[in-house]
């Protein structure tokens, strides 16, 4: 990995997506990487929650991930989809039960014997910026990723776990079970 | 902590006297305070553990592409999008998209939302009874440019009233959702416009506690932009933060 040097230019700051996005950033097809029940085609889904484990009707996920064979996707078209071309990114408003639900493939390993994962944002009313954190699919390449041995135990938050359509990732925002949120270098 | 059901602003503005005060150089404050309760909303919904620190892994350091088959140009003009005239003042928003280090985004992905003149959007959660715009519905996409820059017309939004606390009003705002030529730079923000007397009240603008940091959000009233028998014009540039992997030569801004 090749880190450029830390930014000079000051960073606009964020703010909430508030309660009014739902006309403009969902849209048709948007959590549908892969129509759903096609060949290969696996659910990502879960619930968002509060502190007090109440469901968050107003939060919006996305995914970002590899095509299974671990190359990172470089196409257009996420906003219209094709039904043919896997652009490795989607998005999911929370319904009211504060849940989220993808169809999609499996991602790759992008290195040999990397754990692969899920890179995951979620925005919502009431989280004034964004925050960011992975859901590893399950497996033995776990054992060795340095991001999962360096968070204790609040590892599991971490990993998504198999379901009978694929696999189930709650993201906690506080609580008992808070998820792992991630901050990179320069922000 | 115990939190009154319903504040006045006086309560509100003393909390965020009070963690203005508190404010120190050691944490700048440039991105909002997550842990910010004079906005109720985040009582429960905000992290309490520190964000742990990660390296990027090769994901992490590409962002998903967008193209022409995801924008229609026609998208950037939120005035155009029925059969009548919105009401309101026609405005003309424009910009770059810069990564930390100077760079521009180029082709990339810019959304953006807001209210009606009236301060009124077009969810049905919104319960302000002002008026609803039949012509505008208030929400529009754009493609940055080889500069990274970006350009919409829409009508300026109106203050609007919430019920964080009462008597709360927002300042007139604009959302947008931006993306980087890597992950971590995923943003969403708003824009606000210059000398609005609602900033020193806001508990969602005050959330970034260093006033440097809050002014970059506010953005310039440029004459240049301004067209004659028309509309106003504003500036504002969006830099996100910088980027970890090292780019082809032909994403390098001056190839
Ligand atoms: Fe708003």
């Amino acid at each position: 990995m090749s880190t450029l040097p830390t930014p000079g230019a000051a960073p606009t700051p964020g703010q909430t997506v508030g309660p009014f996005f739902h006309y403009a950033l969902p849209y048709e097809g948007d959590a549908e990487l892969v129509p759903a029940g096609s060949a290969g085609a696996i659910r990502l889904h879960g619930q968002v929650m509060d502190g007090a484990g109440v469901p968050v009707p107003d939060a919006l996920v996305e995914i970002w991930q590899a095509a299974p064979d671990g190359s990172v996707v470089q196409q257009a078209g996420s906003l219209h989809r094709d039904g043919w071309t896997f652009t490795g990114w989607g998005r999911c408003a929370t319904d009211r039960a504060g849940h989220y639900s993808f169809s999609t493939l499996l991602p790759g390993s992008t290195e040999p014997g990397a754990a692969p994962f899920f890179a995951v944002t979620v925005f919502a009313r009431g989280l004034l910026d964004r925050l960011l954190t992975r859901a590893y699919v399950p497996g033995d390449a776990l054992d060795a990723d340095p991001l999962l041995a360096s968070v204790g135990p609040r590892r599991d938050t971490l990993i998504a776990s198999p379901d009978p359509q694929g696999l189930l990732f709650d993201i906690h925002l506080q609580g008992p079970r808070e998820t792992v949120f991630l901050t990179f270098p320069g922000r | 902590m115990t939190v009154p059901i319903l504040s006045t602003q006086a309560d509100v503005s003393l909390e965020i006297a009070a963690i203005a005060d508190q404010h120190d150089a050691a944490s700048p404050g440039a991105q909002p305070r997550l842990d910010y309760t004079p906005y109720r909303s985040a009582i429960l919904r905000h992290p309490t553990k520190d964000l742990h620190h990660a390296d990027p892994e090769t994901i992490e350091r590409w962002a998903p592409c967008f193209g022409p088959q995801d924008v229609d140009p026609l998208e950037a003009d939120l005035t155009i999008q029925h059969s009548g005239e919105p009401i309101g003042e026609r405005i003309t928003v424009t910009g770059r998209v810069v990564d930390g280090d100077g760079r521009p985004v180029r082709r990339q992905l810019v959304e953006v939302w807001q209210a009606n003149a009236g301060g009124r959007y077009i969810h049905q959660r919104d319960q302000h009874p002002a008026p609803i715009d039949p012509n505008f519905t208030g929400a529009g996409r754009i493609l940055t440019g080889d500069d990274g820059s970006y350009t919409f017309q829409t009508i300026k939004p109106g203050p609007y009233p919430w019920k964080n606390h009462r008597n709360a009003w927002r300042p007139a705002h604009i959302h947008f959702s931006l993306f980087g030529t890597e992950f971590t730079q995923r943003m969403v923000t708003q824009m606000y416009f210059p000398g609005d007397p609602l900033f020193a009240l806001d508990p969602i603008y005050q959330s970034i506690t260093d006033a440097g940091a809050r002014d970059r959000l506010v953005a310039t009233y440029d004459h240049n932009l301004t067209v004659p028998e028309w509309s106003t014009g504003y500036r504002w540039d969006i830099v996100l933060s910088g980027s970890h992997r090292t780019l082809m030569d032909d994403e390098e801004p001056d190839a």
